[in-house]
């Protein structure tokens, strides 16, 4: 089961590493995390996409709460109800001639994505969603032209409603 | 506010901290922290012959008193030297506090000489480790070390402090404040109080119920709370390994240890019951065997500091998160409350229990010519006993950890030390000679195997310099004997490596040390002769027992069963 867990930790050297090495020491896997300090500069936030069913996330989610920097620890299975998701996609995209140039345009305006660098004969297209619409984007524009690369940021999550990992 | 450079602030505030005895081996990176405590009035540097050995020690010293250990050791090798002694004391969830040198952070990342990354080594095996990245962090640092290690579920912490941080030209404000405060950590003490209620009116109700105690009433200083709990409903008390020494083993409620090799009765007892009352104990893999297959129909109450611990392997139906000695504080504020007496059928219980214990499953068969392990331990616990001598004792691991475990008769918290988590063979001698630092006017005896002891035997010289009244029991079979008795019942007696020729004479060589060592091949006099090394109260013996080769540790749970799935060799009655 696809599992959104965010935690709130302490700036410290070294601190990521252990949300990580937790991981891969435990035989947990990451789908795939971000990391970044919050408004307070002193605090992190990392939001990490995991596989697993109830009891094995509530095993991380208590290991990962035992590290000494981590304040606190959220774990949201069903994305669709309690936490809104995003990811970033950077899709750089084969676009020569004016057909297949309009037509890629044409498939941003679809999706709300944006074509944020081009070059005679490339676009960078830039696109935010969930993971599931993200994968769809990225298979539209496959089938319109040639993707050259892409790169996504992984899960940001934030809790919906009153649920705050601050407070 | 006092100026000192960082190499001073390491020392002074260690002393302040109240520490006095440190084990360590010098090396570049720490040669100005070295320069300092030549000066210390208050701190004894004791140096080891291994970095390993110095960890071991530190740990040795904690275990025997509840206090911080410390070391030190230099960066590179000195570092990585330390990692099975971290691991070792993380797996116990012992309080040590490791200062490794770095080079200069101007270096780091530039694969200097004796350059290691010190933090990522040792990350998986630490409670936490701190990186001093300017002098300035140097102070705090190590107290915030001292009070993550000693509080919550205990632990080792390194604090890597690079060369550069520890310059003597750099004086800069010492910071004297001792409280500390880390925003992200904060280990729960008192038990939930619904919970409380909850465990009390189940451990009344229970019909046949059973205490689990584990490491962390030792650790936890719960002993007295566990035996009060344990008289005033009067529960059979089991111990996991690490628990051993944390109830009085004469006392009659004691059954002895659980698992792998526990007693007859103990497991019985665990498996019959309908409710484990458990106190710091982690249910592992070698207590419990097969998970799925554990107690029946036991309702589980487990109290424990680390909420990671509860529910991760045998699901608790109680769960408390809190410190032992608290938790148990609060029990028996509640059972007074509600006038808690021991349930009606207790007596019934024990008649069940009476039964088990009728096995007699450590009874052991003398064998003509040679000495039995058992024998050797019963012994000596009999004679400590009736000299009057309450031993802390040590053990490497092996067949005669568990020997020991299962002969060996504990009254008081501490006296035992083992490496129950990490099974490190090479423990016992170093620990005993830092349990000896620490209680020098104490017996400290540390039983070994002639596989075990040459793990960390350079310690010898330690003994040598401060003629430290160490007994070590040396239990000679020439053979791995515990991984031999694996081949002897799993692999056709196929002896793949566990034939130690070329074993040492182990006589001659302490008396290399100029210390004493003595070969008993014959239990004709075994009590006479034990009698006589431990009344030697002032000199190290080296005592080699020559002991049978295919004697093999019995109980013993078959793998992936329930935990009265257990082997009982008769040959050995």
């Amino acid at each position: 089961m696809r599992q959104i867990i965010s935690i709130l930790l302490e700036n410290e050297v070294g601190a990521l590493s252990r949300v990580v090495g937790l991981f891969s020491q435990r035989g947990y896997n990451i789908e795939n995390i971000t990391a970044a300090p919050t408004e307070d500069k002193t605090l992190s936030r990392i939001t990490i996409l995991t596989e697993g069913d109830g009891s094995v996330v509530e095993r991380i989610t208590k290991q990962l709460h035992k590290l000494v920097n981590v304040i606190k620890v959220s774990s949201q299975q069903d994305d669709s109800v309690g936490i809104v998701e995003r990811e970033i996609l950077f899709v750089k995209v084969q676009a020569v001639g004016h057909t297949q140039r309009e037509e890629i345009k044409t498939l941003c305006d679809i999706f709300k994505a944006q074509i944020v660098d081009i070059t005679p004969e490339l676009y960078i297209l830039q696109f935010v969603d969930t993971s599931f619409e993200v994968d769809r984007f990225l298979k539209a524009v496959a089938e319109q032209a040639e993707v050259i690369e892409t790169v996504r940021s992984g899960v940001c999550g934030i809790f919906r409603g009153e649920h705050s990992l601050h407070s | 506010m006092e100026k000192l450079n960082g190499a001073q602030q390491v020392v002074r505030v260690l002393e302040d901290l109240g520490v006095t005895r440190i084990f360590g081996y010098p090396g570049a990176a720490v040669t100005d922290i070295y320069d300092e405590l030549y000066d210390s009035k208050k701190i004894v540097h004791t140096l080891a012959r291994h970095e390993q050995g110095a960890v071991h020690m530190a740990d040795g010293y904690a275990r025997s008193t509840g206090k911080v250990g410390v070391s030190i050791v230099t960066s590179g090798p000195g570092a990585t030297n330390t990692v099975t002694a971290l691991a070792t004391a993380y797996g116990d969830s012992i309080p040590l506090v490791l200062i490794t040198g770095q080079v200069s952070t101007d270096l780091i990342g530039t694969d200097a000489f004796q350059e290691v990354d010190t933090m990522g080594v040792t990350r998986p095996v630490v409670k936490y480790s701190f990186l001093c990245k300017k002098p300035e962090d140097i102070a705090i640092n190590i107290r915030k070390a001292f009070y993550i290690a000693s509080t919550g579920r205990k632990g080792p912490v390194v604090v890597d402090i690079p060369k550069n941080c520890q310059n003597r030209a750099y004086l800069f404000d010492y910071d004297n404040k001792s409280d500390v405060h880390i925003r992200s950590y904060n280990p729960t003490i008192f038990g939930h109080k619904g919970q409380i209620k909850r465990a009390v009116t189940e451990l009344l109700k229970a019909k046949q119920p059973v205490m689990l105690i584990g490491g962390g009433v030792v650790q936890g200083e719960a002993s007295a709370e566990v035996l009060q709990i344990a008289k005033s409903l009067n529960l059979p008390v089991v111990s996991t390994l690490m628990g051993i020494s944390g109830y009085p083993a004469s006392d009659p409620q004691y059954l002895g240890m659980l698992g792998m090799h526990g007693l007859y009765e103990a497991n019985e007892t665990m498996h019959n019951s309908d409710l484990i009352f458990a106190v710091g104990t982690r249910f592992a893999d070698r207590a419990t065997n097969k998970v799925s297959k554990f107690c029946p129909n036991a309702t589980i109450i487990h109290i424990d500091v680390d909420p990671a611990s509860i529910s991760k392997t045998v699901t608790a139906n109680i769960p408390i998160v809190g410190d032992a000695k608290t938790v148990l504080t609060q029990i028996l504020t509640e059972l007074k409350e509600v006038d808690g007496k021991p349930n009606a059928d207790i007596n019934l219980w024990w008649d069940k229990i009476n039964v088990f214990k009728q096995k007699h499953c450590l009874d052991f068969r003398k064998k003509d010519g040679i000495i039995r392990p058992q024998e050797v331990i019963q012994t000596l616990s009999k004679v400590c006993h009736e000299l009057g001598i309450n031993p802390y004792v040590t053990t490497d691991v092996g067949q005669h950890q568990m020997f020991t475990a299962q002969y060996f008769k504990f009254e008081q918290p501490r006296h035992f030390i083992t490496s129950g988590g990490l099974g490190t063979m090479g423990l016992g001698f170093p620990a005993a000679i830092g349990a000896q630092f620490a209680n020098p006017h104490d017996c400290v005896i540390c039983i070994s195997g002639d596989g075990s002891f040459q793990m960390n035997m350079q310690e010898l010289a330690i003994v040598k310099k401060y003629k430290l009244p160490v007994k070590v029991f040396i239990l000679d079979n020439s053979v791995l004997g515990m991984v031999r008795q694996f081949q002897t019942v799993f692999y056709h007696e196929r002896y793949s490596a566990t034939n130690l020729d070329g074993n040492p004479n182990f006589v001659k060589l302490v008396e290399a040390y100029d210390l004493k060592g003595i070969q008993i091949t014959d239990d004709a006099n075994l009590e006479e002769d034990f009698k006589k090394i431990l009344l030697d109260k002032d000199n190290f013996t080296l005592v080699d027992v020559i002991t049978d080769t295919n004697t093999k540790v019995m109980p013993w749970l078959r793998a992936n069963g329930s935990m009265v799935d257990m082997m009982l060799n008769d040959e050995e009655k």
